[in-house]
């Protein structure tokens, strides 16, 4: 490979130590009727190599009949350290859950 | 996704005052057995350490293809080459899971490649050792795979989130890995006089350093400890060390072979398996580059890189390519 045809073509040679491409988080969807469950992630240049390699990487003894990637920086995510603020306490709101009601024991198909 | 804690624009004491609570709440996590994810507040030393594990980890599922790829076109029958390539292709897979695990740590791929082939990172030394028959890959997948397992089912657990989901992925695979090793030396150990004679051959010479693969003894293993403390190892070296010598001689009479280690005894006293003490000097000589076929794998790794550039240009003139042509085809 000669580096000087590398360095003419239209596209700048990588800065060394900078990802080349961009990192793509792969979600498999085990069986039908399930969710697509996060496996983990991989680098590629572009959508349709991502998914053929998420298939090579991520499905190799049929762990998977539907892949979704997705562009890594796409995603938001909460903040960790905001766990108290963000997530509103569920103390005191037993009264979401059908544990709550009790009265009703006894009665069928309730 | 690798993201560090975000700190810009925050001032010297508020920052530490971030760092205090951080370090309140990692210790809290860690005291409770649960586990840490990759943007939460971690120590400087524990990212570094796992920076360091993970990559080396990975790096030896890549070099680790190379002793038995070196076995695929000599492969005794095409359901043999068919085995040894599902099983070299996992290795790379592992690879990959690890480095996709060690970059949420904020350490790049390119980084850990660059390391392996300048020299500078570190691998198992177990793979710097020959393979010069066919049946060093059922040894391979016998001894060496066993002793990854015993290894790495308990790392399913690390305190590191994503370091513990892929040691599951990892985990599932390797069992297949380790049954057809041990059915090639079966196969060999009940052929022909020469067979038999070299499976034996093949288990005297990967038994010590396969041993040798739970690394330095617990008195001079100096991350061990800290390892421990932080509930990304959870045995030591010599226990894990010693329940593989356990299953190895149970196993090794259905061979219908023997071990070449004549002071193994189940010691009452420890309740652990004894074996014959091992040459950790040849250890630290092949962990330093001086092993067998240290440059040989180094080198191969390097030329592997260099000559698969010209696919990974195409793949990115081609992504681009494409970029542009939608590009134009939604301006139009």
């Amino acid at each position: 490979m000669n580096e000087q045809d590398k360095a003419s073509s239209t596209t700048p040679a990588p800065e060394p130590g900078a990802h080349r491409w961009p990192l793509w988080e792969v979600f498999v969807r085990s069986n039908r009727g399930l969710s697509h469950v996060h496996a983990g992630s991989l680098h590629a240049p572009d959508a349709s190599m991502a998914l053929r390699n998420a298939r090579d990487l991520y499905t190799r003894r049929n762990e998977g009949v539907s892949i979704w990637v997705v562009p890594a920086d796409a995603i938001a995510a909460s903040d960790p350290d905001a766990k108290g603020a963000f997530f509103e306490s569920p103390q005191g709101k037993d009264y979401r859950h059908a544990t709550y009601y009790t009265k009703s024991e006894g009665v069928k198909h309730l | 996704m690798a993201q560090n804690v975000q700190s810009g624009g925050v001032s010297t004491h508020e920052q530490s005052e971030l760092d205090a609570a951080g370090a309140e709440n990692f210790d809290a996590i860690i005291a409770r057995d649960s586990r840490i994810e990759p943007r939460d507040w971690m120590p400087e030393a524990y990212r570094r350490s796992l920076v360091r594990q993970i990559s080396q980890h990975a790096h030896s599922e890549i070099i680790g293809m190379q002793p038995e790829a070196n076995w695929i076109t000599r492969a005794p029958s095409l359901k043999r080459k068919s085995i040894l390539m599902a099983k070299v292709q996992d290795e790379a897979g592992h690879g990959l899971y690890l480095y996709s695990a060690a970059e949420t740590l904020g350490t790049s791929r390119d980084e850990m490649m660059d390391a392996l082939v300048a020299g500078k990172a570190r691998y198992s030394s177990i793979f710097n050792y020959p393979t010069p028959t066919w049946a060093d890959m059922g040894a391979i997948g016998w001894m060496v795979d066993g002793a990854a397992i015993c290894n790495q089912v308990p790392l399913c657990r690390a305190s590191y989130g994503p370091y513990g989901r892929a040691m599951v992925r990892v985990c599932k695979e390797e069992s297949f890995h380790q049954r057809q090793g041990f059915e090639i030396l079966l196969e060999l150990a009940n052929g022909t006089p020469e067979q038999k004679e070299m499976a034996q051959d093949a288990v005297n010479r990967w038994y010590a350093p396969s041993l040798m693969m739970f690394g330095p003894p617990d008195d001079d293993s100096p991350n061990s400890k800290q390892s421990m403390a932080w509930n990304i190892k959870r045995f030591s070296n010599d226990e894990l060390r010693s329940r593989f010598v356990g299953m190895m001689v149970e196993q090794v009479k259905v061979l219908g072979l023997t071990l070449p280690d004549t002071q193994i005894r189940f010691n009452e006293a420890t309740k652990k398996w004894d074996h014959a003490p091992l040459d950790w000097e040849e250890f630290k000589e092949v962990l330093a580059g001086r092993g067998p076929c240290n440059a040989q794998r180094l080198e191969r790794r390097r030329s592997a890189h260099e000559e698969g550039a010209w696919v990974r240009e195409a793949a990115t003139a081609y992504a681009e390519k494409q970029a542009a042509k939608n590009a134009q085809k939604v301006a139009a």
